[in-house]
């Protein structure tokens, strides 16, 4: 593979209407480093989308959650996109993908275009296809984006990277897990949901966040609220729309400074993304990897002189051009 | 030197040897639940342990069986699940099943009816007549048991999220009749719970359904006082690819949420547990079937005096419905489906069923013509008068190895209650999604094992052979959605609408105040509001479920 | 970066057995292949729409209740209407062998009833999809 190569042919067409878009995504998703192009073409800083994420441990309500938030969304007459995305298997790199169950009330919205998306064996969790996707929505004319993401270390904090706003779901009887997370959480949230609201134990995880909020406070700029929901009884879903637009108007301020500390996280991002992709290709076409494979099997070499040697290489060529 | 002293002996150097020279037919031999079956048992129940873990019938625990004399009083009820198409059709098919030898009615309804939509709703769509009878408004329910006296049957009616509704017009065609409430016989199967983790016809989320729920406990004990308010069924787990254990703990784990539920209304457990009832599934698996009840009736009785102290012996009893096991049944060679039938009868009426449903050998093809109902019902009626299993109780006690099965499964059937408890009840296990996941993973592996061979199924992955595809099928003619839905305008035509307004007003109220829903539901259809009408009214306040799956 | 096969597994109707359907989606998994599962009580409309939204390779519907006749003919056709016909149509359950005719003339490309092993219906997606590209 030449991943220099754009193939501008596989990625032509304009992504107005669904189906095209669909498929785009797909092309994304199968060979996103050909589809550089096209991307760049199509790229606008759409300051008019809200972003939204939505990350939580499993079986916090994150879906019936994003569900609700359609909903609300569609009653202001917004067009949605979202992008719900679940773990590959480690095993056989296939995916079972179930978010849009709780979603089904949109299915026939034409206003509605929601999009599953397996991790593809990203470490974290977040698909790498999703920066792109997300920017892709962005530009295509959708008033909202969310993005919701099983939240396990490192898709938490991938996601801070695309969202305006983040929404960290937690459920009672996770006291412990807030306890262990820490500081981390606060880095990732601007509003808490406390789902299920109903059920025993929610006192003490509310006691917990408020601490850490507590602790936190003076290293923050904007204390994120606690929003405590019942999302499959619609309980607590005006709290939350509240509260977005309460931090909308925030973000119109500050956005200028937002934006860019998010568009460099993204950078950083695709950057990293892309070298190492782009790296890892040139390594495989020159036989490098075979290279050490051997030597790291005889005995001549280990992984921390390759690495070197490689680093090296790379600084030559670097100061060579 | 004792028995077991012997028996390690005769393992070591009989069995050992026999087997080192020619080895067993499987490496291991494995219980649906995955435990190892030894070669053979001996006696372990120990004298002073008997009373405690077996008794006698008719006295706690039960696990030997719930009456005195069992079937040398009387067999078992043999009842026909039935129904399909309209009702002239199932009317028809009840009365050839009672002239027959039919001692009970069993109805089917069609899924709208099921989930409540009427014929003419969009969800209905290919659905009407399908898998039972289409129910749309009290005039269907007066058409279904024309000239079926309902003071002298009882009727068992599969109904579960619109269980309320259904009651409602059985109770109000009574009275037509000239019958009134408090004579009528019958259950309806009402266990919401099992819709969530298996058989998906629920229409509320689970809090609206359970209050539902009690509202009908509460109704009846007051007014239908005969009636079996509820059939906790552990049949559709099964169904759904669970293992005897699990059919067993979720049964019963749902009976405790029932429980905890009625008792939270302010209803005395010693008046609605008499009125419980369970439906289980019968497997090939016959000793292990078999095992199966006998440790569901002496876990059930222990629950229900030690966890809600309980004092009324009925509310002690576990009585139970069997039908044979439906995903059994194969498509190929569908006449092996017969004797497939037969092992499950025994394995029912062995393990001391009340009640018995068998399939019918073209269930895996289509719904059961006239002549293969028969056929069923003829098994069930062979094994009760000509194989002498009837003639003594609780025959297979003291086998050696079903009473190790029977306490295997008891006990791990109690784990996985304490299980449910530790995640807090078993609402909360539905919806966290371990129940379903729990099925989910015998189900898979099970499928597993037929696939690579490890369990053989007769003409399907073993023994097959070229076949001619059966004829004479019986099919639901597709005009039947027309034709229901001729006679809903002709209803809607022809009621008082403004009283049918008034009705659904009055449920919509109950609705939300949480006062007993029945008796405005009972006036609401005898105004002829259709199901669909009084299902959506309560929709509206109550809000629609959404499943939770995990994969 | 190589393409996944993506399959839409979805029950049409309201019938509420999926042992089937979820059996299936396992095995699509296992085979290395994106499922998205709909859950229960799927229109035609939904299914179609939702098999676009995903740019899926191949909708699999599993009916038990007898509707098959009504809903996957259905289903393919507003697939054609909205211009995604080479989406790949099966269907699976307990289907009478005297209506799977009919169902193949309406667009269905295959049936699979049960007892069928996952290797058949794995085997069939792969060599379909891959006609399908090319």
């Amino acid at each position: 593979m030449n991943p220099d190569n754009t193939d501008k042919k596989s990625c032509a067409g304009s992504p107005g209407d669904i189906r095209e878009l669909a498929k785009l995504i797909s092309k994304i998703e199968n060979d996103r480093h050909g589809c550089q192009q096209i991307l760049s073409d199509i790229y606008k800083e759409n300051l008019g989308t809200t972003v939204i994420g939505v990350t939580g441990p499993p079986g916090s309500g994150k879906s019936s959650l994003t569900d609700r938030l359609i909903k609300e969304y569609r009653v202001l007459g917004k067009r949605v996109g979202v992008i719900a995305v679940d773990p590959s298997s480690p095993f056989s790199g296939g995916a079972i993908l179930g978010d849009r169950i709780r979603m089904s009330d949109h299915a026939t919205d034409p206003d509605v275009f929601i999009r599953s998306m397996a991790s593809r064996g990203s470490l974290g969790g977040l698909a790498p296809a999703a920066i792109d996707v997300v920017n892709l929505m962005k530009s295509t004319g959708f008033d909202v984006v969310i993005i919701e993401t099983v939240g396990v270390g490192q898709s938490e904090v991938d996601v801070v990277s695309l969202a305006d706003t983040v929404l960290l779901v937690l459920v009672p009887g996770m006291g412990d897990d807030v306890q262990a997370m820490k500081a981390g959480i606060m880095e990732i949230a601007d509003i808490f949901v406390v789902n299920k609201a109903d059920k025993d134990g929610k006192e003490k995880l509310v006691a917990e966040l408020k601490m850490i909020v507590e602790l936190n406070r003076n290293k923050m700029e904007r204390v994120p609220p606690i929003i405590e929901t019942v999302a499959i009884e619609n309980k607590g879903t005006s709290l939350i729309m509240e509260s977005l637009k309460e931090r909308g108007s925030w973000i119109d301020e500050k956005l200028p400074v937002i934006r860019k500390k998010k568009m460099l996280d993204q950078l950083k991002h695709m950057s990293i993304d892309r070298i190492g992709a782009d790296i890892f290709a040139i390594l495989d076409e020159k036989g490098i990897f075979q290279k050490w494979t051997q030597e790291l099997d005889q005995g001549s070499s280990n992984p921390y002189k390759a690495v070197s040697e490689l680093i090296a290489k790379l600084k030559i060529e670097w100061s060579g051009q | 030197m004792t028995i077991k002293d012997r028996f390690g002996k005769w393992r070591e150097e009989i069995y050992g040897k026999a087997v080192a020279r020619f080895p067993e037919r499987k490496k291991e031999f494995k219980t649906s639940y995955g435990e190892t079956v030894e070669p053979v048992y001996i006696p372990s129940c120990e004298e002073e342990t008997y009373l405690e873990t077996r008794g006698f019938p008719g006295l706690y625990p039960y696990t030997r069986g719930v009456q005195p004399t069992m079937y040398r009083g009387r067999l078992w009820t043999m009842r026909q699940y039935a129904g399909f198409g309209t009702a002239e059709e199932s009317n028809k098919r009840y009365k050839y099943l009672l002239e027959n030898g039919q001692t009970g009615l069993s109805v089917a309804f069609d899924l709208p009816t099921q989930i409540g939509y009427d014929s003419d709703h969009p969800m209905s769509d290919g659905e009407v007549g399908k898998v039972g009878v289409a129910i749309d408004s009290l005039k269907d329910m007066e058409i279904l048991f024309d000239g079926i006296p309902l003071g002298n049957v009882s009727t068992s009616m599969t109904i579960n999220s619109t269980a309320s509704v259904l009651l409602a017009m059985y109770i109000a065609v009574a009275e037509k009749q000239g019958f009134s409430a408090d004579k009528l016989n019958g259950t309806i199967q009402n266990d919401i719970l099992k819709e969530y983790i298996a058989r998906g016809t629920y229409r509320f989320p689970p809090k609206p359904s359970m209050r539902l729920i009690t509202d009908i406990f509460e109704f009846c004990a007051n007014h239908v006082p005969k009636w079996n308010t509820i059939s906790i069924s552990g049949y559709h787990i099964r169904e759904a690819g669970s293992n005897a254990v699990q059919e067993v703990a979720f049964t019963l784990a749902d009976g405790i949420a029932y429980v905890d539920a009625a008792i939270k209304a302010g209803l005395d457990v010693d008046v609605f547990a008499p009125r419980l009832s369970f439906f289980f599934n019968a497997h090939n698996n016959l000793l292990e079937e078999v095992a199966k009840f006998r440790a569901a009736r002496r876990l059930w009785s222990e629950i229900m005096k030690d966890r809600f102290n309980a004092e009324n012996p009925k509310s002690q009893m576990l009585r139970f419905h069997t039908q044979t096991a439906g995903c059994t049944l194969t498509a190929q060679q569908p006449d092996n489906n017969i004797v497939r039938v037969a092992i499950q009868t025994l394995a029912a009426t062995l393990g001391g069923t009340q009640s018995l449903h068998t399939n019918s050998r073209d269930e895996a093809l289509a719904l059961p013509t006239e002549e293969s109902v028969r056929v069923a019902l003829r098994t069930q009626q062979i094994i009760g008068h000509e194989s002498g299993i009837a003639d003594t109780v609780d025959p297979l006690a003291g086998s050696y190895y079903v009473e190790s099965l029977t306490d295997s499964i008891y006990e791990k059937a109690k784990k996985y209650i304490a299980k449910i408890d530790e995640l807090g009840g078993m609402v909360e296990a539905i919806e966290k999604g371990f129940v379903q996941q729990e099925v989910q993973d015998s189900a898979y592996h099970y499928q597993m094992a037929v696939e690579n061979g490890d369990e053989v199924v007769v003409g399907v992955n073993k023994f097959q052979m070229k076949e001619t595809p059966p004829s004479n099928l019986l099919k639901v003619d597709p005009a039947i959605q027309a034709s229901q839905i001729k006679k809903i305008n002709e209803v809607k035509k022809e009621r008082d609408n403004d009283l049918v307004k008034r009705s659904l007003e009055d449920i919509r109220k109950a609705a939300q105040t949480g006062e007993n829903l029945m008796p405005q539901i009972v006036e609401a259809v005898k105004a002829y509001a259709t199901l669909g009408e009084i299902t959506g009214t309560m929709q509206e306040v109550f809000g629609e479920h959404k499943e939770s799956v995990v994969l | 970066m190589s393409s996944k096969i993506r399959v839409l597994i979805a029950k049409p109707g309201l019938d509420g057995h999926d042992r089937g359907a979820k059996f299936v989606a396992r095995a699509l998994r296992d085979a290395g292949m994106e499922v998205i599962y709909t859950g229960l009580r799927q229109t035609p409309e939904s299914i179609a729409n939702t098999a676009i939204q995903e740019d899926v390779d191949a909708v699999g519907m599993s009916i038990l209740s007898g509707a098959h006749n009504t809903l996957l003919p259905k289903v393919v056709q507003l697939l054609k209407e909205k211009g995604a016909d080479n989406i790949l149509v099966f269907g699976g359950g307990v289907i009478p062998e005297s209506d799977i005719p009919y169902l193949k003339e309406h667009g269905v490309k295959a049936v699979f009833t049960p007892g069928t092993p996952s290797e058949e219906f794995v085997s069939f997606i792969k060599e379909n999809v891959k006609k399908n590209e090319s």
